[in-house]
């Protein structure tokens, strides 16, 4: 197991971290009045967590390395992991999806109409995760301005209802092909270059996007925002504020499976197998004639349709849209989704959506160290399980002797 | 005329800030080929340590001289510490990882050391004192270029002057040259190459700690977000002069640095960020190379 080594290092590396951490976490000053308060509890926490941390982290390795070493050597063969089997085969996943639909049919009826509202953002974020998916995950382009799409699709409803009167059901279309419009625009001169470079460009569109919407008064209200958009009507029935939440909780439910459905059946097409071939080897990819541009620029613009539609909903669900619901966590979060669930795998998405928005409404007395832990989930889900918590499952074909 | 001198130096002042920013970015990045997206988030560390360290021994009565030197010090080493410690946990465990694997790291390492300033420390704009004194000699010209202007364009300027020797003349600097060229063929001749990425990540944050802390000075407040637009824009520069040169980091920042200058002065300063990201996605379109950087060809 753990050596003496092991544990003389762990009390080095503790060491450094509470050199690392002490003017930040110890110290806190305040510059006004001048004075000092000198937190040294921190530095235990600090010491007992590192220390901990690096224990663990030990033996989850030594215990991988084990497992690995007895693999090759053909002592204990090389199992498909349960997650992944549950997904694989027919037989598991079809009694899951039925009883994981039922469920959902019957949400509303079961639960108070404050946790149905919970469960449409968490639903709204499993479709903007599919949709970031499909060009994180699928086609291995890291897009980190994903939410200005989400802003792009919300601003359409929110602008032509206010000065057209338009229909939540007009502007869905219209806030998918917005979508895919600005994702075009933008991932036109992009996509030619280094994937790097991308993240970059797209990280300074989401800002670009904002702040415009921030200052541009006349056209977006500010960051005052626009209130009172429609909420989507059904065949001109007057809904109580009750029966719209639920109403709008199945048009969600409508959606994440509409999104499901399409995910599901683009990966296995032609343009499918095209984005997985991309992202694993992209110049092997063109060698086999396939249109890297063109490729590129349809996940591209997939995957800003689902985020226009999903702004659309967005606005319809609150009613109200300002900038400020557009900044660059809100894509970090949705990175965040599409990581830890699983990169290219549809129920990992689904997953990873509903733990980490329905996780911290839960936890409110943690909810100020969200984006902490948001931030070391991806560092520590690349690090250790880069697949995600379901791994996708390549489809093989099996020679039956 | 006034005016124009005016926005001229307060152009020259953002560009040695960025400069000392961008530095970092196309160093590790000449180096391993990472954006390190962290890079913003070692800036910010740097300039409260300073904050911090600062205000202690002004509250402890040290004189003006001595808290300078000790913030500086504190400042230089505790950011380096930081990006060392950051490569060795998120960096160099994925360094034989498919592409995508380091950047997620990378933003998710960023996103965390905001967030862990901020629950640490606080979510407000913090006073920063002015560290750098008013120069006497200095009075005549006051109203278009101020003495913390100079000190900046001076210290960037011998700092940037050793980056260079430190690269040209010393046997690390060839290492690290070496690696950044091949990074194979510099193990195979006993480089320690991981040596060598260490020390380009602790140069890069010791250079963005300077940057911090002569900003923070200059402009009087931070707070634990000012990394992430700084960041990108010192990557606008980076990118602009041609991402891995060191001349081109210095090239592309005062570039940066003196357009939005003018544009804020002469155009509108509320799309202050708009400008730095426009320039840019237009480089990547029509020069993505950068200005001094070389168009390289993926090898199989």
């Amino acid at each position: 197991m753990l050596s003496f080594k092991d544990f003389r290092n762990g009390l080095m590396v503790t060491l450094w971290f509470v050199f690392l951490t002490f003017p930040l976490l110890v110290i806190k000053i305040n510059p006004i009045e001048k004075s000092v308060v000198w937190r040294w509890h921190n530095m235990l926490y600090v010491a007992c967590g590192t220390f901990v941390f690096y224990v663990l982290s030990r033996l989850y390795l030594a215990r991988k390395k084990e497992q690995q070493q007895k693999i090759k050597t053909g002592i204990v063969e090389d199992k498909v992991a349960w997650s992944a089997k549950l997904f694989s085969e027919p037989k598991f996943y079809i009694p899951i999806a039925v009883a994981g639909c039922l469920f959902a049919l019957a949400f509303p009826t079961l639960f108070s109409t404050y946790q149905v509202n919970i469960m449409i953002t968490a639903l709204m974020y499993v479709v903007l995760g599919l949709g970031l998916n499909i060009v994180v995950g699928v086609a291995g382009l890291l897009d980190l301005g994903y939410v200005a799409f989400y802003a792009v699709g919300a601003y359409a409803y929110a602008l032509l209802n206010m000065h057209f009167g338009l229909g939540f059901w007009t502007v869905l279309p219209i806030g998918g092909l917005l979508g895919a419009l600005f994702g075009i625009l933008l991932g036109f001169p992009v996509l030619r270059l280094r994937g790097d470079y991308l993240a970059i460009v797209t990280l300074g569109f989401g800002e670009i996007i904002r702040l415009i919407l921030e200052n541009w008064g006349e056209f977006s209200q500010g960051p005052s925002g626009i209130s009172n958009i429609a909420r989507p009507g059904l065949f001109g029935i007057d809904l109580s504020l009750e029966m719209s939440i639920n109403f709008m909780y199945y048009l969600t439910i409508l959606m994440v499976i509409f999104t499901i459905f399409v995910v599901n059946r683009l990966q296995d097409s032609r343009i499918g197998r095209a984005w997985f071939a991309l992202r694993e080897d992209e110049i092997a990819c063109q060698a086999m004639g396939i249109d890297k541009m063109k490729t590129k620029l349809t996940a591209f613009a997939l995957g800003a349709t689902w985020a226009g539609m999903a702004g659309v909903m967005f606005a319809a669900k609150t009613t109200f849209v300002n900038p400020a619901s557009f900044t660059f966590l809100e894509s970090a979060i949705i990175l965040c989704i599409v990581v830890l669930g699983g990169m290219g795998s549809i129920p990992g998405v689904i997953v990873g959506a509903l733990v980490l928005i329905l996780l911290p409404e839960y936890l409110r007395a943690f909810s100020d160290y969200r984006m902490l832990v948001f931030g070391a989930i991806l560092v520590i889900m690349m690090i250790f399980r880069p697949q995600g918590i379901i791994s996708t499952v390549r489809r093989t074909y099996s020679l039956k002797d | 005329m006034d005016y124009f001198i005016e926005l001229f130096f307060s152009g020259l002042t953002r560009g040695s800030i960025y400069a000392l920013i961008a530095l970092g970015y196309t160093m590790v990045y000449g180096i391993i080929g990472l954006i390190n997206f962290a890079h913003g988030e070692i800036y910010m560390i740097g300039a409260f340590t300073a904050l911090i360290v600062s205000t202690v021994l002004t509250i402890y009565g040290f004189p003006l001289l001595a808290v300078i030197v000790l913030t500086a010090l504190a400042a230089v080493i505790w950011a380096a510490s930081y990006g060392y410690t950051i490569e060795r946990l998120a960096y160099r465990p994925l360094r034989s990882a498919p592409r995508l694997s380091p950047l997620i790291s990378a933003i998710g390492m960023s996103i965390f050391l905001q967030n862990y300033v901020l629950l640490a420390q606080t979510s407000d704009f913090q006073p920063f004192p002015a560290l750098i004194p008013e120069f006497d000699f200095m009075e005549p010209y006051a109203h278009i270029v101020g003495s913390s202007d100079l000190a900046i364009l001076v210290v960037s300027a011998i700092v940037m002057i050793l980056l260079t020797f430190m690269i040209k003349f010393t046997r690390t600097g060839k290492a690290m040259r070496a690696t950044a060229q091949d990074r194979k063929m510099a193990m195979l001749v006993g480089i320690n190459v991981d040596n060598v990425i260490s020390i380009t990540f602790i140069t890069g944050s010791a250079l963005a700690a300077i940057g911090g802390l002569l900003i923070a000075s200059h402009i009087g407040q931070i707070n634990f977000y000012i990394g992430f637009i700084a960041g990108i824009k010192a990557f606008t520069a980076a990118v602009l002069g041609g991402i891995g040169s060191i001349p081109g980091a210095v090239l592309g920042s005062f570039i940066l640095g003196l357009t939005e200058a003018f544009a804020t002065g002469y155009v509108s300063s509320d799309y202050e960020d708009v400008f730095a990201f426009s320039l840019l996605v237009l480089i990547l379109i029509f020069k993505p190379a950068g200005l001094l950087g070389k168009a390289t060809v993926e090898k199989v």
